[in-house]
């Protein structure tokens, strides 16, 4: 699988779209991949604040319950309220399935986050271990 | 750290690398190697393999599960005094589901008891306890004589599982299968090997047969392959521990270390109807007798979520005022119901079907209501509905 090079990747297996001053996040392919068919998709409320690196929300597939780790930090300004009836989207689409849309609080947060190819490389490594 | 931690040897069954060939999934269950799930471009992927096995066939290994044979002029009075079902009632060739029980009435572990011959008997049991189990019986059985073997090691068990089990093991065995009934072994030539056992029995709660064929690698292969073949024209799949523990879930067909323990005993999980009180003597006996008396306090029901989230394993049960009451044994999406189900310990009086009950997800009360089990119960066909 193609990872999308439009975007950047955390090591939780995250990915975040950058557009202006606001982002764009889901979940990567090999992320859905492990957790096998996802049943179950919680998001924050509009208005919730992001802190980087700490956990946002629950995806759950059939067997596995998964936290969704903020890729940086901001204010929730939209959900993807299809999850909630048809989370299995994630599994179909997990790059175009967007779980939230939030407001850069500060953008120098994604220079430690991966590039699609170093994001490739790491799972990579963790699929081979 | 001061402990030296004991590096874990994980089994893999004579069947491991074919899982990895297709692609499966693996984790470790109970110490072994085992297949979760199978790439959905082989069919798989637990909700698709959950729905093979409830609307056509799917295949499992489950040779991970544990064998002791038991044989000798006095195999039935051990049989008797280990287990809670009444072996006396078994024919050549049937089987019952039955419970290895400590002192105390809680369980060492359940298990099936085949009998095989005049005077041997084949207790299938499960991956987790196998060597406790052995010890178990072999320790308790001294008095008798009898012999207690470990077989574990010499099968390959394949579970079979669906309305077209029957069609697809047909096509590759001589043994007549409509003739044998739910709970009832036979033996026959199966894909050119002789004399293999047979038994109409699952963990799915639907029609299907386990076939028990030497734990040789080069005919584990051939046999899995040539029953995904065969089963081609049924839409076979192959299915991995995933889908078994949600299509057993389903049915409420207990599992050790969740609903039944060392810790919880037969009635609580309300096995009663497997336990044979009018036998004198068996292991754990007087200690039921005594626990019927005080009267249960806690049982074993079914819960559905009626408001949005997923009951886990070990989830809090709370009461409607959010008082913690119980836990959940097992919790699930339940694939073919649709529904969110679980199984969870609650005091007797929170028992009663239709009772309000909360599950604490992420230190929210969820709602969820008691409901009546099985969740699912297959639809009878020619009257073997299975016991």
């Amino acid at each position: 699988m193609a990872y999308p090079t439009d975007r950047k990747y955390t090591k939780e297996h995250e990915w975040i779209k950058v557009n202006g001053a606001s982002a764009t996040a889901g979940i990567t392919d090999y992320a859905q991949e492990s957790l096998g068919d996802i049943v179950f998709v919680e998001t924050p409320k509009v208005g919730a604040e992001l802190a980087a690196g700490k956990p946002f929300g629950t995806v759950e597939s059939v067997k596995a319950v998964s936290d969704l780790f903020a890729p940086a930090s901001g204010t929730v300004t939209e959900v993807n309220g299809k999850l909630a009836t048809a989370p299995e989207k994630v599994n179909k689409d997990p790059h175009g399935a967007w779980m939230v849309k939030f407001t850069l609080k500060n953008p120098g947060e994604l220079d430690a986050l991966l590039s699609a190819a170093d994001y490739e490389k790491f799972v990579a490594e963790e699929a081979g271990h | 750290m001061s402990s030296v931690e004991a590096t874990p040897i994980v089994r893999r069954t004579a069947l491991n690398a074919v899982h990895r060939q297709m692609g499966a999934k693996m984790v470790e269950f109970n110490g072994w190697d085992m297949p979760v799930e199978y790439p959905a471009s082989l069919g798989g992927g637990i909700i698709a393999e959950h729905m093979a096995v409830r609307t056509g066939v799917g295949i499992f290994d489950v040779s991970h599960m544990g064998d002791i044979r038991l044989a000798g002029p006095q195999a039935l009075a051990a049989v008797q005094h280990i287990s809670m079902n009444d072996a006396s009632r078994l024919a050549l060739g049937q089987a019952q589901y039955s419970a290895l029980l400590y002192a105390a009435g809680t369980f060492v572990d359940d298990v099936i008891v085949h009998r095989l011959a005049e005077n041997e008997y084949l207790l299938v049991i499960n991956a987790g306890t196998r060597e406790k189990d052995f010890n178990w019986v072999r320790d308790n059985t001294r008095q008798f004589d009898c012999a207690v073997e470990n077989l574990s090691d010499d099968f390959t068990q394949i579970a079979i599982q669906g309305p077209k089990a029957v069609n697809l093991l047909q096509k590759l065995t001589d043994a007549d299968l409509s003739a044998v009934k739910f709970y009832w072994v036979t033996r026959g030539r199966l894909c050119g090997l002789e004399n293999i056992l047979m038994g109409r029995t699952g963990y799915t709660a639907e029609d299907g047969f386990e076939v028990y064929i030497p734990a040789d690698e080069a005919i584990s292969a051939r046999v899995w392959n040539e029953i995904l073949a065969a089963g081609k024209q049924f839409g076979v799949v192959p299915c991995g521990l995933g889908a078994r523990n949600t299509l057993r879930l389903e049915g409420k067909l207990p599992l050790y270390g969740h609903e039944i323990s060392d810790t919880i005993n037969v009635w609580e999980a309300g096995l009663d109807r497997f336990c044979k009180m009018e036998k004198i003597e068996f292991v754990g006996r007087a200690a039921l007798e005594q626990a019927k008396a005080t009267g249960v306090k806690r049982v074993l029901v079914g819960l559905e979520m009626t408001e949005r989230g997923i009951a886990r394993d070990g989830y809090k049960v709370l009461d409607a005022g959010g008082r913690e009451i119980g836990y959940v044994t097992s919790g699930s999406p339940a694939p073919f119901l649709k529904k969110n189900i679980a199984l969870a310990y609650v005091p007797i009086e929170h028992s009663v079907v239709g009772t309000k009950v909360r599950v604490e997800v992420r230190g929210q009360g969820v709602g969820a209501v008691v409901v009546p089990t099985p969740f699912y119960k297959r639809p009878t066909k020619r009257g073997f509905a299975g016991s």
